[in-house]
């Protein structure tokens, strides 16, 4: 006897996707109407903003930033793009021809910073003038480069692609080092303050799976490759180990989440620094910062004065620790 | 069929027959973090595999 093909739970068509945590499968048509409306659910349970609003939306040329452009203008939201080339080799190359092919063929204004243009560094520099990993001066630029863009550019929020799988490792791993100051700014809208811009993570609701899925169907052509830099990081450990309690129990990972949300986070209202007021002004770019210089700041000076450094030396030596 | 794997690229060959689910048992592979996507289209985990089959196995999980 042949077994009969999954169906739609909304329209009984073929399904092209199971969604365990949703105990039900789903066609094209259907999974994106369920990506849009978790959607737009996130973004008004957390007040993130409104279709009068503009906004800046962080693209990497990956799956989740660019579903998440897509999925606003489809919406009706007014959101340009901001890319930033981290000069991570053939990598940054890829993702940002992404992104480029992404926001004309749609016809979207697309904002692009060039790392070692126009700050003197790139990431693989970085890297080694910080003695650190790369996912920390890569996160801290883009995350000071995005806030700067938005306030620059009178943006009323900055949208990043975060998905319920990046929030839920973020807080598995802050829980599990009971990081009271992270955990209190673990939030899907941060509003607007000294100098920084309203930042807001309307895909909180959904998966990386539903991402990809939602890519696929709707055409969307994104970088697959994982960034070189990232393999065998602490965060990618969390996300299988959640996956792992997943597999065993559908839902787990949305229930830990939404549930820190609605019954956890009111606990921890003003335990963060921001909040117990002690960020002042960096003495020489007027950016938010708990020190006199920000890190940011620090950053530029050391990686920009530092000989270039090519992606293959800082791989060899990441290869090695891995 | 013909698998396709990513993150090293690679290409194995491997008998049909079975449940894209049972697929990504055998291949050692979480159902949470991979689609399928059998001849060009996306399909859910009870789908069967045939020998004629091209597989893409995708990873879904990025580590920023």
């Amino acid at each position: 006897m042949t077994a009969q093909p999954s169906r739609c739970r909304s329209c009984k068509a073929p399904a092209v996707i199971d969604l365990p945590r949703h105990n039900a499968n789903f066609c094209a048509e259907h999974l994106v109407q369920l990506c849009n409306r978790q959607m737009i659910k996130a973004i008004a349970d957390f007040d993130m903003f409104s279709r009068a609003d503009r906004l800046l939306v962080a693209v990497s040329g990956g799956k989740d930033s660019l579903a998440v452009w897509d999925m606003l203008i489809e919406s009706g939201y007014q959101a340009d793009g901001l890319y930033i080339g981290l000069g991570i080799g053939e990598y940054s190359e890829d993702s940002g021809g992404y992104v480029q092919r992404f926001a004309h063929e749609r016809n979207l204004h697309l904002v692009t910073i060039d790392l070692r243009e126009d700050y003197g560094y790139d990431v693989p520099t970085a890297a080694v003038a910080t003695k650190r990993v790369p996912c920390s001066a890569c996160g801290l630029s883009k995350r000071r480069l995005f806030d700067k863009a938005a306030v620059d550019g009178g943006y009323d929020a900055v949208v990043t692609g975060h998905n319920l799988d990046d929030e839920a490792a973020v807080l598995f791993g802050n829980t599990l080092r009971w990081e009271v100051d992270y955990l209190a700014r673990q939030l899907p809208v941060l509003e607007a303050r000294d100098g920084f811009p309203k930042k807001c993570k309307p895909l909180v609701r959904l998966t990386e799976r539903e991402m990809a899925a939602y890519c696929l169907v709707r055409g969307i052509d994104y970088v697959v490759e994982e960034c070189p830099m990232a393999a065998g990081n602490r965060h990618l450990g969390y996300k299988e180990a959640l996956n792992a309690i997943e597999k065993q129990s559908p839902g787990s990972k949305s229930a830990f989440y939404l549930n820190f949300l609605s019954k956890m986070a009111p606990l921890l209202d003003g335990q963060s620094a921001a909040a117990q007021g002690e960020v002042g002004e960096c003495e020489r770019c007027g950016a938010p910062t708990t020190g006199d210089v920000c890190a940011f700041c620090r950053l530029v000076e050391k990686s920009g004065t530092h000989e270039a450094v090519p992606v293959e030396m800082v791989l060899k030596k990441h290869r090695r620790r891995h | 069929m013909k698998v396709l794997l990513r993150n090293p690229k690679r290409e194995i060959e491997v008998p049909g027959g079975r449940s894209v689910n049972r697929l990504l048992d055998d291949l050692e592979l979480s159902r949470e973090a991979h689609l399928i996507i059998r001849n060009g289209t996306l399909v859910p985990g009870d789908t069967r595999l045939d020998d004629t089959d091209v597989i893409e196995v995708r990873p879904v999980i990025s580590g920023g």
